[in-house]
């Protein structure tokens, strides 16, 4: 088995490598690239996301052809694919981060800033904060509820579908921190900065 | 619940760590990477090194200790010290930090903080601020403490957030060493002024020192060195200890 790890010259993604590499150790085959026919050929995609909400779309569209190439990845042919960060974000119909941008549409909702209550609470959402498992998700197999997790972004997914959600997180709101519709997963934490228990959710998304 | 966070700091001098006291006095106290393994497999919630390394000709040695770092602990590692440009910053994210805290430069020229915060995300930009007192204000000092810059810290707070800072590093150069606990007037100060999390850092002696700096401090976290170093205390015990006194950890 092969998972690519969607490099689009968009933020550090070296936490995202070394912890999917560590994971993986002999079994699986990680890749990296941006290469629209080793994508094709993958069976998982990691979609990993820093920065803005804009500088991000802006980055995949920068590659000729490779919001094409992971909307057939993920929608068309329903393989599956881990969204982390700004990378679930784009999974959104729009985001408002710098300038209105459009995103991929996966999951119908929009992305919005974090409200902090007039600067009752500090942004970045920064530091470990425990998630709310709301629903049953491939990738949260043996995860405890109210495990903890790291978080670092100012801005939330508001799907509007609340079936997608799977886990929240609580920071001025029920922020929604993971999501599963069918074959796409996403984190708005980072699984990869989660210690032990980040590991086995990569581990398990691995293993699906 | 957000919870606050212990920060083990380890300063990096030539690829291998020292302990500071008032930044002079250098001990020598092991290899980082396994220093920060066990930090990490001890509950920190991040590690932070600080890379003290003078010579230019050395100054490659922390892309060494970071990359292997990174690949053997999977908490947040910030990485600071010497970092000069964008381009320095961008050579530490790609061997694996995934914080650059920038001092110095962040003074000199507002247009390091400005571009890294663009370009990479002001969520690993942390400035940090070594900060003085002098009458009723604190001035920020720069190249390792030496020079006093004469800025007001208060106000230089302010204007790192604005320029795209995700953090501040906040050190009291007085307490610093001295394991006297956090400048709390300080840090509690910085906080209120800010509305992005502040790390409060330099004189940490005991463990009421770290409940001090979130409790009257008002930090997000509390960045230590010396007592972990030694095995003064260990940073469960730490977490251990601030839970027993009603402040939220990740246990």
């Amino acid at each position: 088995m092969n998972v690519t790890i969607v490099d689009y010259k968009s933020g550090n993604i070296s936490s995202v490598i070394n912890s999917f590499k560590e994971v993986a150790k002999d079994k699986v085959t990680i890749e990296v690239s941006s290469d629209l026919n080793k994508i094709k050929s993958s069976d998982k995609v990691v979609l990993p996301g820093q920065g803005s909400f804009k500088s991000c779309v802006d980055a995949l569209n920068k590659i000729k052809g490779l919001t094409d190439t992971l909307n057939e990845f993920a929608i068309t042919k329903k393989k599956p694919l881990l969204g982390i960060c700004v990378g679930l974000q784009m999974f959104a119909d729009v985001g408002y981060e710098e300038t209105e941008t459009k995103g991929l549409g996966w999951i119908s909702g929009k992305v919005s800033k974090i409200d902090n209550q007039k600067g009752k609470y500090k942004l970045p959402h920064i530091g470990w904060n425990q998630i709310n498992i709301v629903k049953d998700s491939k990738i949260f197999k043996d995860i405890e509820n109210n495990s903890h997790m790291y978080f670092v972004h100012s801005y939330e997914f508001l799907p509007n579908d609340k079936k997608v959600i799977s886990a929240t997180t609580d920071y001025s709101s029920n922020i929604v921190c993971s999501v599963e519709k069918e074959n796409i997963f996403g984190t708005q934490f980072h699984p990869e900065k989660s210690d032990r228990i980040g590991l086995k959710i990569i581990d398990n998304f691995i293993s699906l | 619940m957000l919870k606050n966070r212990i920060i083990p700091c380890l300063d990096v001098k030539n690829g291998r760590v020292v302990k500071g006291i008032n930044f002079v006095d250098l001990k020598d106290a092991g290899d980082p990477v396994e220093q920060a393994k066990i930090y990490s497999d001890g509950g920190a919630d991040e590690i932070c090194f600080l890379d003290i390394t003078a010579s230019n000709e050395n100054r490659n040695t922390i892309y060494d200790v970071v990359e292997k770092t990174s690949k053997k602990c999977f908490v947040p590692l910030t990485v600071g010290g010497g970092v000069r440009s964008v381009e320095d910053i961008n050579k530490l994210l790609n061997c694996g930090a995934d914080k650059v805290s920038i001092n110095t430069a962040a003074v000199e020229n507002s247009k390091v903080v400005i571009d890294s915060s663009k370009k990479f995300g002001s969520q690993c930009i942390v400035v940090a601020i070594d900060a003085k007192k002098n009458g009723d204000k604190w001035e920020v000092f720069t190249h390792g403490g030496r020079n006093n810059s004469g800025i007001d810290a208060l106000e230089y707070a302010e204007q790192m957030e604005k320029n795209g800072a995700g953090e501040l590093l906040v050190t009291s150069m007085d307490r610093d060493g001295t394991q006297e606990g956090y400048d709390i007037d300080l840090m509690s100060k910085i906080s209120s002024k800010v509305n992005i999390p502040v790390i409060a850092s330099g004189g940490v002696g005991n463990l009421d020192h770290l409940v001090d700096g979130i409790k009257l401090g008002k930090a997000s976290a509390v960045l230590a060195a010396s007592i972990f170093h030694y095995g003064k205390h260990s940073v469960k015990e730490a977490k251990d200890y601030l839970d027993s006194k009603g402040i939220p950890v990740r246990i």
